[in-house]
């Protein structure tokens, strides 16, 4: 029998879960308002989003550090891992559970409990967004802090600051969908409202 | 069974990482090699790559003075061959020269055929210099150009304006060395850098400003630190962008150079959809790329990037599109789910 209630988020992944979401939501406004600037509308100035967006985004890459290294040390790292045989069945499973079964009160096909914190489709998702996603924004942030230390003029014949743009603008789009669909997905608990008392208090109620 | 150690795919990713950006590195160091398009040429040093210019025999008869730092005559008086310092601004660069867009030209063209003779005699320095109207105004041959507009946009400048007649295209422009390079360069970059020189040359050479004033040339880096990634934007960004008025498609060198308090200050300015710089060289150039390379070509292969004002309009569709997608799969998934209950 599951047990009702399992401490899953202990304390450094629910204050780096606090920070990491403030800062993304905060560098997402500014970045939209500078990528949409308009002199007659501004949402917020230039100037002031990107001194913003600069600082947040310092901050974002050390709250990723503080991820990064809290996995290691804490082992909750090892929820991220999954074979890569049968992958593909497993998030098809899980996919028709999210758009079939979910509405027929059907069983989830992969039952949360202390070896598996995540279901297939979480861990895959979570991995792409966490270990390639977010360094690939950190990577391409700093690189175009400092454009005349790491930024050569041409790449391939491309001109690799905007293409540093490009890719950090896409990743910052990726991000944000993840984040709409993440938000979404939370409501799908024992009640909506469960999965978000769950990452303030740290024990996620077990549903079936 | 595989088993995957513990952060074996996270690691292998990090890796993956740290090498890419390592080669991005590399692929910079090997790329800020510095251009050196300084030309020294001495005295006959590769004349030979000159002569397929009409006029370079001809021209050789003022060159094998003015064409490096010293020059030598025979004193008829002392019988003996005296050597002599050529000052800086009488010589002329024979690459430069023939480089540049006056290169077909023979000396005596325009200046008098008077300095032939040696000693020149002394009231040939009273000789005026001609401007780029007196050969280029009013031709249909130069139409293109618009000397007319441009004249006129320099007539209302601070240049003209604060410094009458002392203010001539040659401040900027020298004949001898100058090449046109927004039409005809292939890299933006280049003709940022040319045509900062020319401003450059005297706004941070005191020894020139004060030729037109007394006051201490202003120090430029200091003006403009409110400017983040100073150094970038110089490097992108012509002067004449934020201080002229705006330059039209068809000059595409804006010549109407505004007074301090009214130059471009606002970010927003540049960096938005209408931005300031979409009104010349940049337009200009991602419109011959999107014309000759392709549409995709257009998003990928622009020297510039500024944020705000390189929105591309697919991209832009596309991202709503998918955004859109995404919400309003989530909001029906939540109606069913509503339903189904």
């Amino acid at each position: 029998m599951a047990e009702e209630r399992i401490y899953f988020y202990p304390v450094f992944i629910r204050l780096w879960h606090l920070i990491n979401a403030i800062l993304c939501l905060i560098l997402m406004i500014t970045g939209i308002s500078m990528q949409f600037s308009n002199p007659k509308y501004p949402l917020i100035r230039f100037d002031i989003a990107v001194s913003i967006h600069n600082i947040v985004g310092i901050l974002l890459s050390l709250d990723y550090f503080l991820f990064i290294i809290g996995n290691l040390i804490s082992g909750n790292g090892r929820y991220y891992k999954f074979p890569l045989r049968g992958l593909f069945t497993n998030l098809k499973l899980q996919l028709t559970y999210y758009t079939k079964g979910v509405f027929q009160k059907e069983k989830a096909p992969f039952l949360i409990n202390k070896e598996r914190k995540f279901n297939p489709l979480q861990q895959f998702t979570y991995l792409l967004v966490m270990y390639y996603v977010i360094p690939v924004i950190i990577i391409t942030g700093i690189a175009m802090m400092y454009p005349e230390i790491f930024i050569p003029a041409t790449l391939l014949g491309i001109s690799a600051l905007h293409l540093t743009d490009l890719i950090h603008i896409f990743s910052g789009f990726v991000i944000s969908l993840f984040m709409f669909i993440h938000i979404y997905f939370c409501t799908i608990g024992k009640t909506p409202i469960s999965s978000f008392k769950s990452i303030v208090n740290g024990y996620h109620e077990v549903h079936e | 069974m595989a088993k995957f150690s513990r952060f074996r795919i996270a690691w292998v990713t990090l890796l993956l990482f740290a090498f890419s950006f390592g080669f991005f590195l590399l692929v910079a160091a090997t790329n800020t090699t510095p251009v050196d398009t300084s030309v020294n040429a001495e005295k006959g040093q590769e004349n030979s790559t000159f002569s397929k210019h009409k006029n370079s025999a001809e021209n050789e008869k003022c060159l094998q003075c003015h064409g490096q730092s010293k020059y030598s005559y025979f004193n008829k008086e002392s019988k003996r061959k005296i050597i002599k310092k050529m000052y800086a601004e009488l010589i002329m660069n024979r690459s430069v020269f023939y480089e540049s867009n006056h290169r077909e030209f023979k000396c005596i063209d325009c200046h008098s055929e008077e300095y032939l003779g040696f000693p020149h005699a002394g009231n040939l320095r009273m000789e005026s210099q001609p401007n780029c109207l007196d050969c280029h105004g009013e031709d249909e041959k130069y139409a293109k150009y618009h000397f007319e507009n441009i004249e006129k946009e320099f007539q209302s400048s601070v240049h003209s304006e604060k410094h009458s007649d002392d203010f001539t295209c040659w401040m900027c422009h020298n004949a001898h060395t100058y090449l046109i390079t927004a039409r005809t360069s292939e890299n933006i970059k280049q003709t940022i850098s040319y045509d900062n020189a020319i401003c450059m040359n005297c706004h941070s050479d005191f020894s020139k400003y004060q030729l037109l004033t007394n006051r201490q040339t202003p120090n430029l880096i200091k003006k403009h630190d409110w400017l983040p990634n100073q150094k970038l934007h110089f490097q992108a960004v012509r002067c004449i962008e934020c201080h002229t008025k705006k330059i039209n498609d068809s000059t595409l060198v804006g010549h109407n150079i505004l007074p301090k308090k009214e130059a471009v200050k606002r970010c927003e300015e540049c960096h938005s959809t209408n931005s300031v710089l979409m009104a010349s060289l940049y337009r200009y150039k991602i419109k011959e790329i999107r014309s000759t390379q392709g549409f995709f070509q257009g998003i990928l292969v622009n020297d510039s990037s500024v944020i705000g004002a390189n929105r591309n309009f697919f991209l832009n569709i596309v991202s709503v599109i998918i955004a859109s997608i995404v919400i309003i799969g989530l909001f029906i998934h939540a109606l069913f789910r509503v339903i189904k209950k």
